[in-house]
């Protein structure tokens, strides 16, 4: 790691301030990413922001079926919170998913979303829940939000705040883990609601997470796991690298599309 | 037995410290004045070092200095070496191209070592080594044994052309060519040995200190044998004459056979602390200890097993080409041939064995053993051939495997090795009864009505362990002799410490060694203490690999006891006014047998020490040596089952049931055993389901050097194992043990592969059976 100077942001206010005064500053939430990046000198920004003292940041609030997650919220507090349990379990599960304990209890859903790995978790469900990204400037769709390999909407400077979506009627999240990293080769989230069905894939898109249109269709006719057998996912459109082939990763769409629609009920 | 002696499971003693932090590894090691280094690695995996200008970097905040290989030369440091000889069938001896500690003309892989810089801080030389300028002239690059061994190929060294390091031949090839024309089935395989990374917990480190005054140098290091480490740096690398060189392994955190070798970096430290003046600290990060540390395997075979009519194996042919990276690391010539070609006719009869091996340079890491080291490559082989065999000849693997064993003892193989004891057959009965083989197809039909394709598969492995006798390795083209040492060293006051040759880098040393004196002492195991890895403390030992610090090094401790004891008898004679030959030791005192006269254990001791009441012309003190050579290797053996169920809509197998049924001879701590076997197989697993290195085969850079791309086994991509065991005791040493830390990792990744095939159906599958691959020989059944 190259040396870097350390700052505790006491508000939402004040780090994006200390933010704006380092242009090659960057914001610090879990550090599961960026620290472990910065040790490997892949990334070495002169200043860390600590998101991680900021209370407006912390917690998971819901209000009838409305959700409101905080971007400091850890995993582990995701995957446990039974009130979020109650009107939408798919995403506790994927937060359980995520890494080991010890990733769990620092990574958070704001830093997660943020860097936009391709095979992230969260990126999926939040494009299958239609969720809004609350930023220090902005409401950003999530369509609008993930734009590529670790591409976002963001601003230089711009902060995740929070997220928020309204809970769907039914839900589900499958994930074929890499047998080495354990991220997603491939995830699908699927959600239904009174708009329809959303399908997000992550781990599998040769443009990062997607929503694949035709699975939508095919389960907004019938909710049920066959229905995405005859869907059309393109291997040209799928990432190929060492760990799976482009046709490896269009069979996997397919088939966690449909244990997500199983695991949904 | 006793509660603390032989067969007892006792607790390590060792783990207090380790699972409380308090262990001291290289790493925890800190002396006065202490600097860092960092070393500056090629980025190429084949290039030209046209210049080094390190003038920028030597201006850096707390640079002491940077040093490169020219300058090491021009000291006199030597060239890295291999200590075995192996000579192609054309006679002449195998092409060691140079390996120079820090790189002069040519780097050879990603990682090779260029220069050192050497720092008040880790950082501070990190950050100018990053300084370091090096001119590289970038040159293609090869990192495939057969692609190595093509026309055309880039060339590593001038002394080896087609990076041909040897063309080597064992057995009767007429005959085994014989037995193949007028076999009446032949079975033929090729057979790939994905290349594995060793990822012991604790990195590789070392501290170098140059003691200017004395002219003498202390080497800290995480080695599996520092007495070879010293041997090898004063004979070979002219670091300092032996008695100039200290070298301590302290608590070393696993090693799999990586830290037998000597590296650049020890011999490179030394050096510098004389040239800096100050000693000198480097430890590997992970990245580093995945570019650096030597590899294991990676073979390619083809062969041909023959059989007549009655099923019996009437021949074999083997014909491997196995890749040793850039350089000859100090065993990587044994492994594919000594350590390999003689297990070829494993658990079988087989009268003609012929095999051929050639070794190739590529732009990679040395290759050299790890855990298994040869024997893992012959079973793998040997057990994938007999199991399609089965397949082809449509009779069970188990009845094939029974028809063609070996039932009396010893036995003399056509490749050199000549079994001393074993009973496969008991191996097999006890691991079919515990893997319940008979009810097998009733679990399949259950299985394929949950829509899992479900399979099993058997290894019935040997391996060689405690390579020896020395004269014989000798004769093979072994450098050093493989004997072991031991001293048994009793206190005034009765307390022991047995100093051993060998080392224990997890495997148990200060329990088991100290149970065996509990068992011909009777005294308990916290009154003996065991002292390794020193070179200053320990006389002159060979190390720990090879599974032989049991088989050897305990009967080094045995004969010790033995004189040990017989002394200790005279004394307790004569205080007892007894005939020494009706002295028996137990519980903790000599007993004139059949008489109620008794002295104990500490009295004798101190008698011995204060010398007032001896035998006449006896010396004082009771201090013993032993230097043990084996008679022959041991040969452990015994039978695995996997059984799996395979989603045949991901590819993923899950193993529901591992049996490992072994046969280790006697057994001194089972606790312990139990230990090595689950280690052994948690590494066989992950070479057969998800380890493999891989690097790109244009650049010659290194695709898996993180855990993000290396999939290593972890707790949950392994089963709850079934483990029995079978014992036929050794004959050839004294306490009849054969040898348990490699045989998990040899015999299992067959078992696996074999139960993999018979799940999908489709018999061409390679390791690491990964999910997509599974997926895509499904996908060929279909
Ligand atoms: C061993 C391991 C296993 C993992 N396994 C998985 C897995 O299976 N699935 C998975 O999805 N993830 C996995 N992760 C990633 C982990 O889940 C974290 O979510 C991820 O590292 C980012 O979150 P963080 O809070 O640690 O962010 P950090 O590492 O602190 O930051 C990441 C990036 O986001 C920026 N950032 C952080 N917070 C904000 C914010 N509020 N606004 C704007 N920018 C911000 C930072 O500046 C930085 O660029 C794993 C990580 C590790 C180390």
């Amino acid at each position: 790691m190259y040396e870097t100077s350390y700052h505790r942001a006491s508000s939402v206010e004040d780090a994006v301030k200390l933010r704006g005064e380092h242009e090659e500053g960057r914001y610090l939430a879990g550090g599961m990413t960026l620290i472990a990046t910065m040790k490997q000198r892949l990334a070495a920004p002169t200043d860390l922001i600590d998101l991680r003292h900021i209370p407006d940041l912390a917690g998971i609030s819901i209000d009838g079926r409305n959700v409101r997650i905080g971007a400091g919220t850890p995993h582990a507090e995701v995957a446990k919170s039974d009130e979020l349990r109650a009107v939408c379990p798919a995403l506790c599960n994927l937060a359980g998913m995520i890494g080991d304990p010890h990733v769990r209890h620092m990574g958070t859903i704001g830093g997660s979303i943020a860097n936009n790995d391709p095979a992230a978790d969260y990126p999926a469900a939040m494009l299958a829940l239609g969720a809004t990204i609350i930023t220090d400037r902005r409401w950003i769709a999530a369509d609008e939000f993930f734009v590529g390999l670790f591409e976002t909407a963001l601003e230089e400077g711009e902060m995740v705040t929070a997220v928020t979506f309204e809970a769907p009627e039914k839900a589900g999240y499958a994930k074929f883990a890499n047998p080495a990293s354990r991220y997603a080769l491939t995830g699908v989230f699927v959600a239904k609601s009174a708009d329809g069905v959303r399908v997000g894939v992550t781990g599998a898109g040769a443009n990062g997470v997607f929503r694949h249109k035709g699975m939508e269709e095919a389960l907004g006719v019938n909710w049920a796991p066959d229905s995405v057998a005859g869907a059309d996912v393109d291997p040209k459109d799928m990432l190929s690298d060492m760990h799976a082939s482009a046709a490896y990763r269009a069979n996997l769409v397919k088939v966690m599309a449909k244990r997500a629609v199983i695991a949904a009920g | 037995m006793g509660v603390e002696g032989i067969g007892a499971r006792v607790t390590r003693k060792e783990d207090k410290r380790f699972l409380t932090g308090k262990g001291r590894y290289t790493d925890d090691m800190t002396v006065p004045g202490m600097k860092y280094a960092c070393f500056v690695r090629s980025p190429y995996a084949h290039a030209k070092i046209i210049g080094i200008d390190a003038s920028a970097a030597r201006q850096m905040p707390g640079v002491i200095d940077v040093l490169d290989g020219k300058q090491l030369q021009a000291d006199g440091i030597g060239n890295l070496i291999c200590g075995w000889m192996i000579h192609s069938k054309d006679g002449s001896p195998m092409k060691m191209g140079a390996w120079r500690p820090l790189a002069v003309d040519t780097v050879r892989y990603v990682g090779d070592a260029v220069a050192i810089v050497v720092a008040d801080s880790y950082l501070e030389a990190r950050d100018a080594a990053e300084a370091v300028s090096v001119e590289y002239e970038e040159m293609p690059a090869v990192t495939e044994a057969i692609a190595a061994m093509a026309d055309g190929a880039p060339q590593l060294h001038p002394e080896a052309p087609g990076n041909l390091i040897f063309d080597w031949e064992l057995g009767d090839g007429v005959a085994a060519d014989q037995a193949i024309a007028s076999a009446v089935h032949v079975t033929e395989i090729e057979i790939h040995n994905n290349r594995l990374s060793p990822n012991p917990m604790e990195p590789r480190a070392t501290l170098g200190i140059y003691d200017a005054a004395e002219d003498h140098y202390t080497c800290y290091t995480t080695s599996q044998n520092p007495h070879v480490a010293r041997l090898v740096m004063s004979a070979f690398y002219n670091v300092a004459p032996e008695n100039k060189l200290r070298v301590i392994a302290p608590d070393v955190g696993g090693g799999f056979g990586s830290k037998i070798y000597i590296y650049p970096e020890e011999i490179v430290c030394l050096w510098a602390s004389k040239k800096t003046g100050v000693p000198v600290k480097w430890t590997s990060d992970r990245t580093e200890a995945f570019l650096t540390d030597a590899h294991g395997r990676d073979h390619v075979s083809k062969v041909k097993m023959a059989f007549d009519s009655d099923h019996r194996i009437t021949g074999l042919k083997v014909d491997t080409i196995a890749n040793l990276g850039a350089y000859m690391s100090l065993f990587s010539s044994a492994v594919p041939t000594y350590l390999y070609a003689t297990l070829l006719s494993g658990q079988y009869a087989i009268p003609a064995i012929h095999a051929n091996v050639r070794t190739v340079y590529t732009n990679t890491v040395p290759v050299d053993a790890y855990r298994g080291a040869g024997r893992p490559e012959a079973t793998y082989l040997l057990e994938r051939t007999i199991e399609t065999a089965a397949r082809e000849l449509g009779v069970s693997p188990a009845e094939l495997r029974r028809k063609n064993f070996i039932r009396s003892f010893p036995y003399q193989t056509p490749v050199i090795m000549n079994y001393d004891a074993g009973d496969y057959e008991t191996s097999v009965a006890a691991a079919m009864e515990a893997a319940d083989w008979a009810g097998f197809s009733a679990r399949r039909a259950d299985a394929e009505s949950r829509g899992k394709k479900r399979g099993i598969g058997m290894s019935c492995y040997i391996e060689a362990c405690g390579i020896a006798p020395s004269a014989a390795v000798g004769s093979l083209g072994a450098g050093v002799g493989l004997w072991e040492s031991a001293e048994v060293r009793v206190n005034a006051v009765g307390t022991i410490e047995v100093l051993t040759g060998s080392h224990s880098h997890g495997q148990g040393h200060e329990t088991t060694f100290a149970q065996l004196v509990a068992e011909r002492l009777g005294v308990s195991i916290d009154s003996v203490n065991i002292v390794h890895g020193d070179t200053d403390k320990v006389q002159m030992g060979m190390g720990t690999y090879g599974s032989r610090s049991g088989a050897v090094g305990m009967s080094a401790v045995v004969k010790a006891l033995d004189k040990v004891e017989a002394k200790a008898k005279k004394i307790a004679a004569h205080m007892m006014e007894a005939d020494e030959s009706d002295i028996v030791i137990e519980n903790g005192e000599l007993k004139v047998a059949g008489t109620d006269k008794t002295v104990p254990w500490f009295q004798v001791a101190l008698a011995a020490y204060t010398a007032h009441n001896l035998p006449g012309g006896m010396e004082p003190g009771l201090k013993e040596t032993a230097f043990y050579d084996p008679a022959n290797f041991t040969f452990p053996a015994g039978c695995y089952i996997a059984e799996v169920e395979v989603d045949p809509e991901t590819g993923k197998t899950d193993i529901v049931q591992f049996v490992a049924a072994d046969d280790f001879g006697n057994i001194i701590n089972p606790l312990i055993v139990e230990g090595q076997v689950h280690g052994g197989l948690a590494q066989g697993i992950g070479q057969a389901l998800l380890e493999e290195v891989r690097y790109d085969p244009e650049s010659g850079q290194l695709l898996t050097a993180s855990y993000m791309d290396y999939a290593m086994p972890r707790a949950d991509d392994l089963p709850s194992f079934k483990l029995s065991h079978q014992n036929t005791p050794c004959p050839s040493n004294p306490l009849g043990i054969k040898g348990c830390g490699e045989a998990g990792a040899i015999g299992s990744p067959p078992a696996l592969i074999n139960a993999i095939t018979d799940a999908i159906g489709n018999n061409s599958l390679t390791m690491p059976a990964t999910p997509m691959k599974v997926w895509q020989a499904l996908q060929s059944v279909h």
